[in-house]
């Protein structure tokens, strides 16, 4: 998309909404290095969530929907859950077709994209629940990977099925007692990561939305990684407070809890040669930028003050 | 015909000159015959169709005809194609696809299609005008690989337009027709274009068609009435709060209120439908006749058969032939109907989907005789046929 498309007719001006105001006149599309850090400073691709107050699910949404590379390019493919409360109100494109073949609707929307714009990059990015990806949908989620689809997989693990009203899911932990697990799970929790590496995806990382630059640093780099080399998978570790009877503000620490050492969430990332080298050269690039912007601020301050 | 028509007389990139649907069946363009089976002409026809995605998947009977859509992938006349891990993520494949805007073609049978089943009300919902060709077969179990219409008997409210092809030619004109009649903006719906498996996709018949330096116009996105999931139009927050879980008045009349237009759209489809099939979504031969066969694919080829023997015995026989199952062409077949005192309706299913259409929308249904059907690949002699008329004759004391 040309970043000239989101313009506000004149004639109109008047009655548009303020969200729509906002999202024309303070959004970071186009913006390069865009990331945690433009939150509260410039307008979020995602309006107010109809998600419980406190749920770590619509905190790593906007981590995730600020640290998009190229959201002006790039269409998200949701699930079924309540992720698919959230998507109605993001500034990118979206698709919610049915429960479990997110991969495969992304599979074809990828390619279609490639096809149809040879000459621009359009990131197709998948983000379900651990429902979506790892029990009704797992057959399409490995096969997409099988076969290299470029496409950047994301699971929100709540470790049930959390919308439903939380019954068993396969990234459970064992002998966890849930609706449909009356006696507790009885078997242990699904090793998607693994299972995504030894299926074809070039990064992997595993981690919780406790840390935000944490967060950036890893969709950024799966969605890059995605766009040039192949499949890459992360998985986010987003409580459910509701199901869970934790407090609002319990979520933070229930996260940081979860990824302390040895624990099932303690941060893990995988990338095979060709793509941490492709990290390397993107982190090495962007700290040019970076360094450039840094001395251009310090250029200015001299100024301004000579 | 509504199309692009900006794009009409120039050339793709396979050299191919692009025109109006309309010419494929005039006598404007140059014609060839060729002697070929069904799945080779589902080749010929996507050849010239302007496809840019094709996904498939293999399963008897339609799995040659979905592996010839990839050879014109090799050679250049499909832009994209691969084959999927089954047919629920193959139609889905197809979705993404299509919310992405590409001209999608794809295949299935019996099984397949109800294995792939969720994803059709999901592609008339989303608007997504996706051909799939269904050469149909009979369902488990016990096991069939053989020709039964049984499935289209299950997809006739998933908001898909469905035709059904008699015969290759059929299938190779209504394969071209179905694109255009389901991308117009007004209709822009899936299309469920159905022959006989093996009758119709294994046997060879003369067939006539445009060479294959014509092709259709390719389809443009930006004419849905939806928008395309590109990011080349600006994005915008769908609506304040979703549907979804939202237990009051409005989430429930938009989904109503959708499906109607679904409905509607549907509809609309006849006026283009019938401009491109010569004026009717029906055919009939002898329709004054007391007694009429009516039904459609090959079951009618066999009541043509059947009239065939009946009028060496001195009867007269009429018959009424549906094209379009989707929309059901009601007031033509009413009218056609009028005067019959027995209306015969052959099947290949068990369950007599086309007779309960018929009698949902004629009066006096007691005229209809449900049957003979035959299932799970059995034929249908027209022995039989005139046996059961014969028999059905004497009961009533038609004629």
């Amino acid at each position: 998309m040309s970043t000239n498309i989101i313009k506000m007719s004149e004639a109109l001006a008047d009655i548009m909404p303020q969200e729509y105001k906002d999202l024309v006149e303070r959004s970071t599309y186009g913006k390069v290095d865009r990331g945690w850090r433009d939150i509260g400073e410039s307008k979020d691709l995602i309006e107010t969530h109809s998600l419980c107050a406190g749920c770590p699910e619509s905190l790593a949404f906007r981590y995730i929907m600020s640290s998009l590379p190229n959201p002006e390019d790039t269409v998200m493919v949701g699930s079924t859950g309540c992720t698919s409360l959230v998507f109605p109100h993001i500034a990118v494109h979206n698709i919610h077709s049915l429960f479990g073949n997110q991969n495969a609707v992304a599979s074809g929307l990828k390619r279609t994209l490639a096809l149809r714009f040879p000459d621009k990059t359009k990131d197709v990015v998948v983000l379900a629940g651990d429902g979506a990806t790892v029990d009704i949908g797992l057959d399409m989620t490995l096969q997409s990977w099988f076969r290299q689809e470029k496409i950047t997989t994301i699971c929100f693990d709540n470790e049930f099925y959390g919308n439903t009203g939380g019954q068993e899911s396969g990234l459970m932990q064992k002998q966890f007692v849930a609706k449909m697990a009356p006696a507790g799970k009885q078997f242990d929790k699904v090793n998607l990561p693994q299972l995504a590496i030894d299926s074809g995806c070039h990064y992997v990382a595993m981690l919780t939305t406790s840390k935000p630059m944490r967060v950036e640093k890893v969709i950024r780099n799966a969605i890059e990684v995605a766009r040039e080399i192949g499949p890459t998978y992360v998985q986010i570790y987003t409580p459910c407070i509701l199901e869970l009877g934790k407090q609002s503000h319990e979520g933070i620490d229930e996260m940081k809890g979860a990824e302390k050492k040895g624990e099932r969430f303690e941060f893990f990332e995988y990338r095979t040669d060709q793509a941490g080298e492709l990290i390397d050269k993107n982190d090495a690039e962007r700290k040019v930028r970076k360094d450039a912007k840094k001395e251009a601020r310090k250029k200015a301050k001299e100024t301004a003050k000579a | 015909m509504s199309t692009a028509k900006s794009l009409i007389g120039t050339k793709n990139k396979m050299g191919q000159t692009i025109v109006d649907i309309e010419d494929f069946f005039n006598d404007k363009l140059p014609k060839e015959q060729h002697f070929m089976t069904g799945s080779e002409i589902v080749k010929e026809a996507i050849k010239r169709a302007s496809v840019d995605m094709s996904i498939s998947y293999p399963i008897t009977p339609q799995s040659e005809a979905a592996a010839l859509v990839g050879e014109l992938w090799v050679e250049g006349y499909v832009k994209g194609y691969f084959r999927g891990e089954h047919e629920f993520a193959v139609m889905s494949q197809c979705a993404g696809a299509a919310f992405g805007g590409a001209r999608v073609f794809t295949t299935t049978s019996g099984p397949g299609t109800l294995r792939a089943y969720e994803n059709f009300p999901m592609w008339s919902g989303s608007r997504l005008p996706i051909m799939l060709c269904l050469m149909v077969r009979g369902i488990n179990t016990p096991l069939s690989i053989q020709p039964d219409t049984i499935e289209m008997g299950m997809l006739l409210d998933t908001g898909m337009l469905m035709w059904h092809a008699e015969n290759a030619q059929e299938l190779f004109d209504y394969l071209l027709m179905g694109y255009i009649v389901a991308e117009q903006p007004d209709i822009h719906l899936p299309i469920a274009v159905a022959c006989d498996g093996f009758f119709v996709s294994h046997t060879k018949e003369m067939v006539e068609m445009v060479s294959k330096d014509y092709c259709i116009p390719p389809y443009d996105p930006y004419r849905a009435p939806v928008p395309v999931m590109d990011m080349e139009t600006a994005p915008m927050r769908i609506m304040r709060d979703p549907f979804v879980m939202k237990s009051n008045y409005i989430s429930y009349m938009t989904h109503a209120s959708w499906q109607l237009e679904i409905r509607g759209a549907i509809e609309r489809s006849r006026k283009y439908t019938k401009r491109l099939m010569g004026g009717s979504l029906i055919e009939v031969e002898n329709g004054d006749a007391d007694i009429i066969i009516c039904s459609s694919g090959t079951a009618i080829s066999q009541g043509r058969e059947a009239i065939r023997l009946m009028k060496a015995k001195g009867m007269d026989v009429g018959l009424v032939k549906i094209k379009t199952i989707r929309p059901f062409p009601d007031d033509e077949v009413r009218k056609a109907l009028e005067n019959a005192k027995l209306i015969v309706v052959p099947e290949l299913n068990i369950s007599g989907w086309m007779a309960k259409e018929i009698k949902s929308c004629i009066d006096r249904n007691d005229r209809v005789l449900v049957g003979p059907h035959v299932a799970g690949g059995m034929t249908m002699p027209p022995e039989v046929l005139m046996e059961e008329i014969e028999k059905e004759i004497a009961l009533r004391k038609v004629a």
